[in-house]
């Protein structure tokens, strides 16, 4: 996959974390495969992390998602060892961080890393700008070329104006905007959020959300995101990693957590989506449909290939595999009767072709009375690359299965009867 | 009841033995403080007192109303204080205790300068380390409950009979408030704004000056407020060791069976109490 060959910038490898007295035994019986509760029983200890394995790739959104108290928190902890893992390694540009002296941990902290808390964080004597300062401050900055970046990070977060106003004068969502331009003053290469929006009320996390994606479609840095909210995890996250007790129950990006959830207690999250607007086009496509060359194949040859795939349309493509349109198996049959040898007259336009990204959502409004599939084409040079049932669709957006739908059919059909 | 331990014993000959082995340190602390007590007392009784009596309500009016003291707001604040140290310190001064008030307040000062001087430093030692807290709490719950007379016995032995001892039994007397309060402060700092700091690198130092001593300054503040009021009253009660001002003439009002005295001395200390009291929590309340 193309995401092999990304640049990894966090390396987690068989990280964890044991709060308590007795870690040594603690780790042992861990390591010896004990669980959770038995190793809390007899050495009072809790386990934060648990034997934690993923990259974090350059540049993406990395979310962390999970219930209260499954260890999300202790997790971004260790990535820049506010808490000091039991075992295992962080790996940050190849080098291990658990191993780094105090003052080569400062540095880490001051240049490379910055982050972003749930309840904020702030200074409350300090000024928003200096407040947004703080890091360059303590990084040792001079004042004027310090305020001078915290000014501009400000602007970022779309703060102008509020410099010298402290932060209980600010509404929520405006401290955290203080919080962010305070990590991203630092100019750091990774960006560690917990929670960041979680303590904001809806409407103004959804504004925040927004802002972050458009702030990182400029800054381009590594972001790892916690939350507890699957849709904010969508909505940001590049990929999804699901925790549970402090173990890892599955990496991958939305989609694949929604269409093949590694365990119930991801489906339980899952189930609480709204799968309309995550399922793509992608997932849904049948990707080798039997296809109609233009300028090869005449009518009577589609006719076959219909017959064949027991289908009453196929899509056409060029030689090149660019798609055409569509040709229905009653139009194909006129054209055979009048001994037509080209299939022009037969080719239908009128359904719009999609691309792989679309949602359920997005393509519910294309569906059509005459049960047309969707093409799925190649953005950049119209290639076609699956077809989408309007059945599937429906499948998707309802949440109904194909024997529901038949039946829901027949019944509209008789309503139907009755009202003309 | 016979003793059977005879603890006190043993305490008197671990002071006798540190009264003669450290004697050059005591009479040096013993010149030190007669020498702050008596210059200071000396300067401010050669400044007419209506000047003095100026300066403190303006200082009051000041702090109490900051930086809207030109505007009505600040006015109402600060008239208050104002007008009430102009009208308790001249009615001290025709009852005719003016160098009396001097005298204790200097005390006042010396005694609470010394005690923040080693009580915040010591807070914030056992803030930041558990073992220096479970060390230090007990002594300080010992100093705190002891009856104030007791220091005075050791405290005339080291240092013979005059504002010394006074001073020092004073300190031991004020020192805790101005421990715990600080202990307090920093404790009660939000630690995900303590967590923030080390997350961007901050040193224990950058932490300590940067995030915790400013936002435990409000409860530091208070802290200083009751060393301030607690060396009032204890340097009420030094005057028994010799220690001069109101105190000794309460002192003398009790021997003398003498009503008046004793009352107007007394007034002029709750007076002196008031001013203290209000200025020093005008400082902790502003921003
Ligand atoms: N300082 C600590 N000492 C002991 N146990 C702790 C400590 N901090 C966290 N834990 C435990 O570690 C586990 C993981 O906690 P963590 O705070 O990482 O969870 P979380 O996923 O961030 O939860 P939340 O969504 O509530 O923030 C929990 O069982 C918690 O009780
Ligand atoms: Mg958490």
């Amino acid at each position: 996959m193309e995401e092999e060959s990304r640049k990894v910038k966090i390396k987690v490898k068989d990280l964890t974390l044991i709060f308590g007295k007795n870690k040594e035994q603690a780790l042992k019986m861990l390591k010896a495969g004990h669980s959770k509760s038995d190793i809390l029983e007899k050495t009072k200890c809790t386990i934060g992390v648990n034997t934690a394995n993923f990259d974090v790739y350059e540049g993406e959104i990395f979310v962390v998602m999970g219930l209260s108290g499954s260890g999300k928190s202790t997790l971004i902890r260790c990535l820049n060892r506010l808490r000091k893992p039991t075992d295992g390694q962080v790996l940050l540009n190849g080098h291990d961080i658990t191993k780094e002296t105090n003052r080569e941990l400062l540095e880490t902290r001051r240049t490379e890393m910055s982050m972003v808390f749930q309840n904020f964080g702030l200074l409350p004597h300090r000024t928003i700008l200096e407040n947004a300062a703080f890091g360059l401050e303590i990084r040792g900055e001079a004042k004027e070329d310090r305020l001078q970046r915290a000014q501009t990070a400000l602007e970022t977060v779309g703060l102008q104006g509020y410099e010298h106003q402290y932060p209980a004068e600010l509404s929520g969502g405006m401290q955290q905007r203080v919080g962010l331009a305070r990590a991203l003053a630092n100019d750091p290469e990774v960006l560690l959020m917990d929670e960041a929006f979680s303590a904001l009320d809806p409407l103004i996390k959804s504004d925040m959300q927004e802002e972050l994606l458009a702030i990182q479609e400029k800054v381009h840095k590594t972001i790892v995101f916690i939350t507890h909210d699957l849709d904010e995890a969508i909505k940001l996250g590049d990929r999804i990693v699901i925790m549970k007790d402090g173990i890892i129950e599955q990496i991958g990006n939305a989609e694949e957590i929604m269409t093949n959830p590694a365990s119930e207690y991801v489906e339980a999250f899952v189930q609480k989506v709204d799968r309309k607007t995550i399922i793509t086009a992608g997932s849904l496509m049948f990707e080798k449909p039997t296809l109609v060359q233009y300028g090869k194949d005449g009518p009577e040859v589609a006719i076959r290939k219909m017959r064949t795939a027991s289908v009453d349309v196929l899509p056409v493509v060029d030689k090149n595999r660019k798609f055409l349109g569509f040709v229905w198996l009653n139009d194909l049959i006129d054209l055979a009767k009048n001994k037509t040898q080209k299939i022009d007259d037969a080719i239908r336009t009128e359904v719009s072709s999609i691309h792989k990204d679309y949602t359920v959502e997005d393509m519910l409004p294309l569906i059509s009375g005459k049960k047309s599939p969707l093409a799925v084409v190649d953005e950049k040079d119209g290639r076609l690359q699956g077809i989408v049932t309007q059945t599937s669709i429906i499948i998707e957006a309802t949440k109904y299965d194909k024997n529901e739908i038949s039946d829901l059919q027949e019944q509209a059909k008789e309503f139907f009867k009755w009202t003309k | 009841m016979d003793k059977i331990i005879d603890l006190g014993t043993y305490i008197e000959k671990g002071i006798n033995a540190l009264e003669s082995h450290l004697s050059f340190l005591w009479s040096a602390i013993d010149d030190g403080i007669s020498w702050t007590v008596e210059s200071m007392n000396d300067g401010l009784l050669a400044i007419p007192f209506w000047i003095i009596i100026t300066l403190i309500a303006l200082l009051g009016y000041y702090l109490s109303a900051g930086k809207k003291s030109f505007t009505r707001e600040g006015f109402k604040k600060g008239i208050g204080i104002a007008s009430f140290t102009i009208l308790g310190f001249v009615l001290i001064y025709l009852m005719g205790y003016w160098k009396e008030t001097i005298q204790t307040t200097t005390l006042v000062l010396v005694s609470s300068v010394i005690a923040l001087i080693f009580g915040i430093p010591i807070g914030i030692w056992t803030a930041r380390s558990h073992i220096a807290d479970t060390v230090i709490r007990p002594i300080l719950d010992f100093m705190q409950t002891m009856p104030a007379f007791v220091y005075l016995i050791p405290a005339i032995f080291f240092f013979s009979v005059g504002n010394s001892p006074g001073v020092i039994a004073t300190v031991i007397f004020s020192l805790p408030p101005a421990v715990r309060l600080t202990k307090l402060g920093i404790h009660s700092v939000p630690p995900d704004v303590v967590e923030a700091g080390y997350a961007f690198g901050a040193t224990e130092k950058q932490i300590l000056y940067k995030i915790q001593l400013p936002l435990a300054m409000p409860t530091i503040l208070a802290g200083v407020n009751q060393v301030i009021l607690l060396s009032l009253s204890m340097v009420v009660i030094a005057s028994m060791v010799g220690a001069k001002g109101l105190g000794s003439i309460v002192y003398q009002g009790i021997q003398q069976n003498d009503i008046a005295k004793g009352f107007e001395s007394g007034l002029g200390i709750v007076i002196l109490a008031i001013i203290l009291d209000r200025i020093t929590q005008s400082i902790g309340s502003k921003k």
